[in-house]
C-alpha cells in the first residue's frame, strides 16, 4: 500500500486533546447533535476506537460532563446518580463492555431510570480479533435479558433518526433503557487497521 | 469503633445532605439513624455505590453528597476511585465502614483483613483521605462531610459485629420519586 494511503487509513493522534481521532466524520457528529438536542448532560464511556470521534466531541462540549470510566460496570451507577440529580445521561461502550455491566444494569431496571446506551459492535463483520466473537455474538440477547429495548443500526443514514427515537423513548416519560447497536460493518470503514 | 455510633454522629443535623448507601450493612446503619427522604438505598450491584455518588455529585454541584458504604463495596469499586479522582468532585464524600468482613453474608473475611489498605488506595486515586479507628474525631469528620473540599474518603475501621438489620424500603421507584421530590428535582 502506498505510504500516503496508509497514513490516511491510520488513526491520528491529537496531542493537544490527548484523544485518538480515527478520522471519523458523519455519524458520530450526528449522535452528538442528538445528545445536545435532548439535553444529555453526562456521558460515561470506556475509550473505544469506534466511539473515538464521539468521545472527542463530548470532551470538547462544555455542556456535557464526560466521565472516563475504569470499567463499564460503573456506567449504570453513574446514570442512576445523574438521574437522582435531575440530569440525563448516556453511556458509550463496545460490545465487550456490555458483559461487564450485566449486574449493575439492574439498578436502572429496579429504579426505572432512563438510559441511552450506544454500543459499537465487535466480533461480527471483518473483526481482526476472533476473541471478540463470543461476547459480540450474545450482546443483543444479553441486553434484552437486562431489560433494554435494542435497535441495530446498519446504515449511516439511520443513525440520527434512530438515536433521536431512542432519546424520546428513554426520556419522554417511559423511563426506558434503550440500547443502539452500531454494526461493525457500518463503523468498520472508519477504523484504523487492527482495532 | 461502633459503626452505628459513627454514622449517627456523621449524619447528625444533616440538613439537605444527600446520602447514598451501599448494599448490605451500610444501608442498615443509615436506616438505623432514621429514614430520610434524601437517603437513597442501593439494593443491588455491589461495587456501584461510589459511581452513583459521582453521578449525583456531578449533577448537583450545589449540594453535598455522601456515600456511606462498606469495605466489600469499595473493594469491588477500586477502579471507580480512580474515576472519581479524575473528576475531583468537590462536593462528594465517601465514608467507608471497614470491618474487614462481609457482615451481611456471614462474616467471611475481606481483603482488608489481610492488610489491604483502602485508605492508601483512595489517597493514590487523589481523594482527600482521613483514616480513623475511634470516635475522637467524629465532630471534625462531620464538618468535613458537610463542608470540606472533596473528593473526601473517610476510612473508618469499625468493629466486626453483626448488628440488628434495619430494613428501609426496597421499592426503587418509590425511593427515587421520594428523593427527587425532597431534592426539588423535576422528575
Amino acid at each position: 500500500m502506498p505510504r500516503r494511503e496508509r497514513e490516511k487509513r491510520l488513526a491520528r493522534w491529537n496531542v493537544e486533546q490527548h484523544v485518538h481521532s480515527a478520522g471519523q466524520i458523519g455519524w458520530p457528529d450526528r449522535i452528538h447533535a442528538v445528545f445536545r438536542r435532548h439535553a444529555i448532560r453526562q456521558v460515561g464511556y470506556v475509550p473505544d476506537t469506534g466511539h473515538a470521534r464521539l468521545i472527542e466531541l463530548c470532551i470538547k462540549d462544555n455542556a456535557i460532563k464526560d466521565v472516563v470510566l475504569a470499567s463499564e460496570a460503573e456506567g449504570p451507577g453513574l446514570v442512576l446518580g445523574a438521574a437522582l440529580g435531575g440530569e440525563r445521561a448516556a453511556l458509550l461502550m463496545q460490545s465487550s463492555g456490555v458483559g461487564n455491566c450485566v449486574n449493575t444494569f439492574s439498578l436502572l431496571k429496579n429504579c426505572a431510570i432512563p438510559c441511552v446506551l450506544l454500543v459499537t459492535m465487535r466480533g461480527e463483520f471483518n473483526d481482526f480479533n476472533p476473541w471478540q466473537v463470543p461476547m459480540g455474538s450474545i450482546t443483543e440477547p444479553v441486553l434484552r435479558h437486562c431489560g433494554f429495548q435494542t435497535y441495530r443500526i446498519e446504515r449511516e443514514e439511520d443513525v440520527e433518526p434512530v438515536t433521536d427515537s431512542a432519546c424520546r423513548m428513554a426520556f419522554g416519560g417511559g423511563n426506558l433503557q434503550v440500547a443502539l447497536l452500531l454494526s461493525q460493518r457500518m463503523t468498520e470503514r472508519n477504523k484504523p487497521e487492527g482495532h | 469503633m461502633d459503626r452505628r455510633a459513627l454514622v449517627a454522629r456523621l449524619l447528625a443535623d444533616r440538613g439537605d445532605l444527600m446520602v447514598v448507601t451501599g448494599i448490605g450493612s451500610a444501608t442498615y446503619d443509615v436506616a438505623a439513624c432514621g429514614d430520610h427522604p434524601l437517603n437513597f438505598y442501593i439494593w443491588s450491584g455491589l461495587g456501584c455505590t461510589p459511581s452513583v455518588g459521582l453521578g449525583l455529585a456531578l449533577a448537583r454541584p450545589d449540594r453535598r453528597v455522601a456515600v456511606v458504604t462498606g469495605d466489600g463495596d469499595v473493594l469491588m469499586a477500586l477502579g471507580s476511585l480512580g474515576t472519581i479522582g479524575v473528576k475531583q468532585p468537590a462536593n462528594l464524600s465517601i465514608v467507608c465502614l471497614d470491618n474487614g468482613h462481609y457482615s451481611a453474608t456471614g462474616m467471611q473475611p475481606s481483603a482488608t483483613s489481610a492488610g489491604i489498605d483502602l485508605a492508601q488506595a483512595a489517597a493514590a486515586c487523589r481523594l482527600r483521605t482521613e483514616a480513623v479507628s475511634d470516635l475522637s474525631r467524629a465532630d471534625e469528620l462531620r464538618t468535613l462531610l458537610h463542608s470540606g473540599q472533596g473528593p473526601i474518603f473517610i476510612h473508618a475501621r469499625v468493629d466486626a459485629d453483626d448488628q440488628k438489620r434495619v430494613f428501609p424500603s426496597r421499592d426503587g421507584v418509590a425511593i427515587k420519586h421520594r428523593f427527587l421530590q425532597a431534592a426539588g428535582t423535576p422528575a
